[in-house]
């Protein structure tokens, strides 16, 4: 009872939480093939010379403060899987001194005979679809850094640390990085190192530090590189305000409700059972053997 | 095969061992090897290596090898420890031994040497309080009569001193002449038996002509018994090093296995099979993910031809994903918690015995929740419910009752003014008592006497005699002192009829030194000395008198004697020498010969000495009973003093409530009648509210165990109470046996050496570290001061025991279970392809650290208070059953695991989806969910809380976070600034909050439903207990007072009726009550047979068996 009291007010108040935020979802990955290459996705994405690039038109329903956070998400992405979560070396990031510490990159530790810098297979799928937005025909600037965790970009990944021989292999993965800038410094990767648990997971992009009004209208000019037509994957550009609760995630609200319903439930259901067939408690008497002597 | 012992041959030197004891296990070189091997035998530890040895294959390992490699080497490092160090102390024992100085003689000179240095044949000089370093046979003492006093306790345990004497063939000869005495003693080979020695001596010339001399068990000196009283003696040894009769008997006794230890191994098979389930489905469709789905997926880059192991490598990954399913803990911790257990009984300060300031003590510490499961108790009567402190309390001397009315006869009136007036009668009788005896008076420097005797039948007896001013002075050789009202009495003992349980009498003859007569002095049971009375004298006063004092549970002995004429006593001497140097069947001549002179005695009186009960023993008994264990008495002693003293101490019921059913015969065909009669009438009465009891003596019992197990067996099995009356100590472990093949747990209790082989045979032996000595307790896996202590190691300790490892065990696997179901579920979202949700130090955290604390903590939970258990024993009976841990609770544990899996999982997946689903921080939330739950499941467990249940569980949970937190801020460990980061969303502490409520919501919910609506005893009693502390209270106390009622009803018919000076017919109506239950069949009617035969009892009896 008392929990159902305590529950049914933070329900309300998360599911409330939840229902401000503002987010626009966009998937693209279909719309973004052009139509002489529809249901031959595959040989489109591979193909080096093919024109990627693709414009979408985003409505605002409601009006959005900043920072408004640009999302990407895919599905049926296995980050998690054994053989790629474990595909990279956090050493090697840190510092330059362990350059050649390429153990458990495995298959994309070495490229030509030579250590590849970020090696494994995260980095080497690093997502590399690009977004820009504009609003009523001006560009919407999307703010890039501080995407990643500071603590990721202080002591994780390097300020000396430069990518080396990457995606030099005979496969090419995802994005490159460019070699001039320190890994510290491309928090693309450093997000998108921080692996998801779920095959259905959001990726920072960037921040659009000014607010959206409602009814405006966004158009984005998106290059459609990654390849996730061969698992079939969706993905989708996400647009999203944030509120103490976070994102939006109607989860914690619907369980609150749910679990405080219960328990009410639960409690009543008690409550009805004792009025209807009260019982003594701790009547000696009702002990097996006193009832009967040989009773066991 | 016999053994030919040339005295001081070197020639024969290596022919048999040297004296070098050795107990121990292993030596420096094989202890790694042994250790390990032995170690490894256990499934559990071959299991893990296993586990250990997959994960350092880097492919497949999900976490670190280090998380189970840590934990594996701790726990075989700590067990190895411990042998190492037992066995270094076993070492330190046997060097002492082996290299203490010894005086042997050799060649003919006297020289000292190392005892492990000490050959068969050679001749071993003791002083004073030395300890015996091998079995020898003596042959020379400082005492002139060639006698030497040892102590025998670490062989035995019995305390007293025992006479020793030198061969015949040795008497006499000058002790500078024992350095060149030759000679063969003829022995048998070494055995184990330290009750018999046959063998033959035989000296060379120029000693004794060519004579061969019987040697016997009081002709030797066995290793690690101590010389006392003697100044020095000397032997030859014969048998040496692990051959000694010590050696022999020395074994490993095999370690006892709980019925718990056992369901724990049985649900570790289980999950063990589980768990294989879980690999081979998991593995079977990671592998048709992988080529269905993975192949496509272009990040995971799957090579298109992997080697040939390729199939097995997602099933061992999961493999040893799940291998924490067993936890690596449970042994380690199960062993702590034992230990404790073992630690609360030596502590328990309501088992210490102030009167003898004995505590009590668990020898074997794995075994406590034994005790809470116990079904049969078999106890031995004298010492264990007796007191065994034999005190002379009446006595009829020539038809006259002496100490009736006081029930004390040494302050009757009439006897000290019969013993003032030398009445002849009274004086043979003291006489009697004084010297038919084995007892040694010891005379202190300060002129005290002090006696040493054998039996305490006969200390009682020398110690009444002495009160009645027949003071055995003193034991001089044969010459024997006493000091009657102040006049020197001197009596030469010729010959030593002795004891044997056969005989059932002693006797002795002794020549008066003042008029040179030679008399006859016997005692023994009645049955054993009435009928070798002077025919035509009346003996119906004695036989009314013993039988009179049976009834009142007094052990009778019968005191007689008679005058011998000279030519009769040397024409018997010739015969019983001849008897006595037999071979064959010794005894049995001996006995024989004894026959031929002790008849046509006068019957001078019976003695009665009485064997208190100890303290509490009724009520004890009453209360285990109640809490549905049923008893059996094994004893040495007399069927009708058995029944006596079962009568007294609530074993049996007396009639009309109870009935006894009596098994006898002496062949095949009566015993075989008799159990089918028996069984026949336990089938019908079971349905009567009747406490049947069956009474078999020895001799049935071996006929029923060999020709009729079966029949007797089940006639175990029905029946709650049983008394063995007359059975041997190999007897008692058979019987214990018996029900051991039943599936019964067995409890043994006995005090003295006899009851030994019992106890450990018995799942549990309990030893009473009573005046028999020490023997018992410390064969014993526990030891107590008395037979009182039994209720409460039986009702608390056992009880909460039990009740604890239960938890604990149940509680281990599911939080093991726990884990892993979240590893399962999260291998669905992740490809089936293995990964770890949790990092290696989240993995060997869990269940060194943030769960084992507080679960350690739980041997401190009581469920009902001491004094509710008290006084409902009857809840013991959930122990006995296994109600707390069987596979249906834990079938229960594994579905509240199952659940608890589920509702963590879901709600971190779904509260940490999308941009927050990051492995790290997931991995976090799924681990706090987990501790969170732990310490609600613990709260919720836990009965009786204590500040340190809760220090234990809430300062776990803080732990939790602190160890987390320091973690966070390491910069190169995984998780770094994970937990701050955390704990600053709120997010976080709302899913917490959601974990816990969803989790335990439910499981409240079950609780409580089954606390109010369908409440087992224990619930009932403990919301008893919550309601109004003591239990009988308002309207309470009826039902209570009527079942106390029924109890004082049965107590009060026996209780004030012992003590009852007047004969009063007991069981007066009995015969025709059971006559009448069992119809026309009386034969096995004992209480017919009680005014017939109605006997004494003599404690030796049990002893000798």
């Amino acid at each position: 009872m008392l929990i159902s009291v305590i529950f049914i007010p933070i329900g309300v108040a998360s599911l409330l939480a939840s229902r401000d935020v503002v987010e626009i979802v966009d998937r693209y990955e279909t719309d973004c093939i052009p139509a002489n290459y529809t249901g031959d996705e595959l040989s489109f994405i591979q193909d080096p010379s093919s024109n990627k690039t693709c414009s979408r038109t985003l409505t605002v329903p409601k009006h959005m403060k900043q920072p408004i956070y640009v999302y990407y998400q895919l599905d049926n992405f296995y980050q998690n899987h054994r053989r790629y979560v474990k595909s990279r070396n956090d050493k090697q990031l840190r510092s330059a001194d362990n350059a050649n510490s390429t153990s458990g990159c495995d298959p994309e530790d070495r490229a030509n005979g030579s250590p590849i810098v970020p090696c494994g297979l995260i980095a080497w799928s690093l997502f590399n679809d690009t977004y820009n937005f504009s609003l009523n025909n001006e560009a919407l600037t999307v703010n890039t850094s501080g995407i990643s965790w500071k603590s990721d970009r202080d002591k994780k990944f390097g300020d000396n640390v430069y990518p080396r021989n990457f995606q030099n292999g005979t496969l090419i993965g995802g994005k490159r990085l460019d070699p001039s800038r320190p890994l510290s410094e491309q928090e693309d990767l450093i997000v998108w190192m921080r692996t998801a648990a779920l095959p259905t997971f959001r990726k920072l992009y960037g921040k659009i530090e000014v607010d959206l009004e409602a009814n405006s209208t966004i158009s984005v000019t998106l290059e459609n590189n990654y390849n996730t037509y061969s698992f079939g994957g969706k993905k989708k550009l996400v647009l999203s305000t944030t509120r103490w609760l976070g994102g939006k995630n109607d989860f914690l609200g619907i369980a609150y409700l749910t679990v405080g319903g219960l328990c009410f439930f639960l409690a009543m259901a008690f409550i009805v059972v004792y009025l209807v067939k009260p019982r003594q408690l701790g009547d000696p008497s009702y002990l097996s053997w006193n009832r009967s002597p040989s009773g066991h | 095969m016999r053994r030919y012992v040339y005295i001081d041959d070197s020639d024969q030197q290596d022919l048999y061992c040297d004296n070098r004891i050795s107990n121990r296990k292993y030596t420096i070189l094989n202890f790694l090897p042994k250790n390990l091997w032995e170690q490894f035998s256990r499934f559990m530890n071959q299991y893990f290596l296993l586990i250990a040895c997959l994960q350092l294959w880097s492919l497949i390992t999900p976490v670190n090898p280090a998380s189970t490699w840590g934990p594996l080497i701790f726990i075989f490092a700590v067990s190895a420890t411990k042998e190492a160090w037992d066995d270094y102390n076993r070492y330190l024992s046997d060097k002492q031994a082996n290299e203490k100085e010894v005086w042997v003689v050799k060649q003919g000179t006297k020289k000292q040497i190392q005892a492990q240095d000490i050959h068969v044949g050679n001749i071993v000089w003791l002083r004073e309080n030395d300890e015996v370093p091998c079995d020898l046979v003596l042959i020379g003492t400082s005492e002139p009569q060639g006698i030497c006093f040892i102590e025998t306790a670490a062989l035995d345990g019995e305390t007293d001193l025992k006479t020793r004497v030198i061969p015949s063939a040795c008497m006499g000869i000058a002790s500078e002449l024992l350095h060149k005495i030759k000679g063969v003693i003829e022995c048998s080979n070494p055995d184990k038996d330290i009750r018999r020695f046959d063998a033959n001596l035989r000296l060379f010339p120029p000693f004794i002509d060519n004579d061969l001399c019987p040697l016997t068990i009081n002709n030797t000196l066995l290793q690690s018994c101590y010389l006392r009283n003697t100044e020095w003696a000397c032997g030859v040894a014969v048998y040496t090093g692990n051959e000694t009769k010590l050696g022999m008997s020395r074994g490993i006794p095999e370690p006892k296995l709980t019925a718990v230890d056992a369901m724990i191994d049985k649900l570790i098979g289980a999950i063990f099979l589980f768990q294989i389930v879980v690999v081979i489905v998991l593995g079977i469709a990671g592998n048709v993910w992988k080529d269905t789905e993975a192949r496509k997926q272009w990040y995971v880059m799957y090579p298109t031809e992997g080697p040939w192991y390729e199939l097995l490598v997602i099933p061992l990954r999961f493999e040893l994903l799940c291998s924490i399913m067993i936890p690596i803990s449970i042994k380690v911790s199960l062993d702590l918690v034992k230990s404790l257990y073992a630690k609360f009984i030596d502590w328990d300060e309501e088992m210490y015995d102030e009167e003898t300031t004995t505590p009590s003590h668990a020898t074997n510490t794995a075994i406590s929740e034994d005790l809470g499961q116990v079904e049969y108790i078999l106890t031995d009567k004298t010492g264990t419910l007796t007191e065994n402190r034999m005190i002379f309390r009446r006595c009829c001397i020539n038809g006259i009752f002496y100490g009736n009315e006081s029930g004390d006869a040494l302050k009757d009136k009439e006897l000290l003014n019969a013993v003032g007036s030398n009445n002849p009668d009274v004086i043979r009788f003291l006489t009697v008592m004084a010297l038919c005896n084995t007892v040694v008076p010891l005379k202190s420097k300060s002129g005290v006497i002090s006696y040493k005797a054998q039996s305490q039948d006969e200390d009682a007896l020398v110690h009444a005699a002495a009160r009645l001013h027949m003071v055995l002075v003193n034991k001089n050789g044969n010459i024997l002192e006493i000091n009657f009202n102040g006049l020197v009495i001197l009596y030469e003992i010729l010959d030593t009829l002795e004891f044997t349980s056969d005989r059932k009498r002693m006797s002795v003859v002794v020549k008066d030194c003042q008029n040179e007569k030679l008399i006859l002095l016997s005692k023994g049971a009645d049955e054993a000395i009435l009928p070798c009375a002077v025919s035509g004298k009346q003996v119906r006063t004695f036989v009314e008198a013993v039988e009179q004092y049976a009834q009142l549970g007094l052990r009778t002995l019968c005191l007689a004697w008679r005058e011998l004429r000279e030519d009769e006593y040397k024409e018997w001497s010739l015969m019983f020498k001849d008897a006595n140097s037999t071979f064959v069947d010794r005894e049995w001549k001996l006995a024989e010969v004894c026959q031929r002179l002790e008849h046509d005695l006068e019957i001078l009186g019976i003695t009665a000495i009485e064997d208190h009960l100890q303290d509490g023993v009724p009520e004890t008994i009453e209360t285990l009973r109640k809490a549905g264990i049923n008893f059996w008495m094994l004893t040495g002693d007399k069927q009708n003093t058995a029944i006596q003293i079962a009568l007294s101490c609530n074993f049996i019921s007396p009639e009309p409530k109870g009935q006894l059913l009596l098994i006898n015969g002496k062949s095949e065909d009566e015993v075989c009648r008799s159990i089918e009669r028996v069984l026949l009438t336990m089938k019908i009465t079971t349905s009567e509210p009747k406490d049947v009891a069956f009474v078999v003596d020895g001799w049935a019992l071996e006929i029923a165990l060999k020709h009729h197990r079966h029949a007797f067996t089940e006639l175990a099995i029905l029946s709650r109470t049983a008394i063995c009356c007359r059975v041997t100590p190999s007897q008692k472990a058979q019987l214990v046996e018996l029900l051991k093949t039943c599936d019964y747990k067995t409890l043994a209790i006995g005090d003295g050496g006899n009851d030994v082989r019992m106890i450990q045979q018995a799942d549990i032996g309990v030893g009473i570290s009573g005046r028999e000595g020490l023997q018992a307790a410390r064969a014993a896996d526990y030891s107590i001061g008395k037979f009182k202590f039994l209720k409460r190691l039986i009702l608390v300790h056992g009880r909460y025991s039990y009740n604890r490892t239960a938890f604990l065990s149940q509680y281990s696997f599911y939080k093991s279970l726990l884990i892993c179901f979240i590893q399962i579920f999260f291998s669905f979202i992740s490809g089936v392809s293995g990964t770890s949700l949790f990092n290696s130090v989240s993995l060997m955290a869990y269940n060194v650290f943030y769960t084992s604390i507080p679960v350690v903590v739980s041997v401190l939970d009581k469920d009902l208070s001491e004094r509710t258990v008290m006084e409902h024993p009857q809840i013991l009976f959930y122990c006995q059953a296994g109600r707390l841990l069987n596979p249906s609770t834990f079938a229960g544990w594994f579905g509240r695991s199952l659940f608890h899996a589920l509702v963590v999982f879901v709600v971190s997946i779904h509260a940490y989806a999308d941009e927050k689903s990051e492995m790290d921080e997931l991995s976090m939330v799924a681990l706090s969910g987990c501790i969170w739950l732990q310490a609600f499941v613990m709260t919720m467990e836990t009965n009786s809380f204590t500040i340190l249940q809760h220090l234990a569980i809430w300062g776990n949970l803080a732990f939790f976070y602190i160890i987390n937190c320091i973690v966070s801020t390491i910069p190169s460990a995984g998780m770094y600034t994970i937990m701050f980061r955390l704990c600053k969303q709120p997010s976080y502490w709302i899913t917490m909050i959601l974990i816990v409520t969803a989790g335990m919501g439910p499981v409240l919910a079950l609780k409580y439903f089954r606390f109010t609506y369908r409440s087992s005893a224990i619930n009932k009693l403990q919301q008893a207990e919550r309601l109004c502390g003591p239990i009988l209270s308002l309207g309470n106390v009826e039902p209570q007072l009527r079942s106390i009622e029924k109890d004082v009803a049965s107590l009060s018919i026996t209780q004030p009726k012992n003590r009852n000076p007047v004969y009063e017919p007991l069981l007066s109506d009995s015969p025709t009550a059971t006559r009448r239950s069992l119809g026309p069949s009386t034969s096995f009617d004992f209480f017919q047979g009680t005014q017939s035969r109605l006997s004494s009892t003599y404690s030796r009896n049990c002893k000798d068996n």
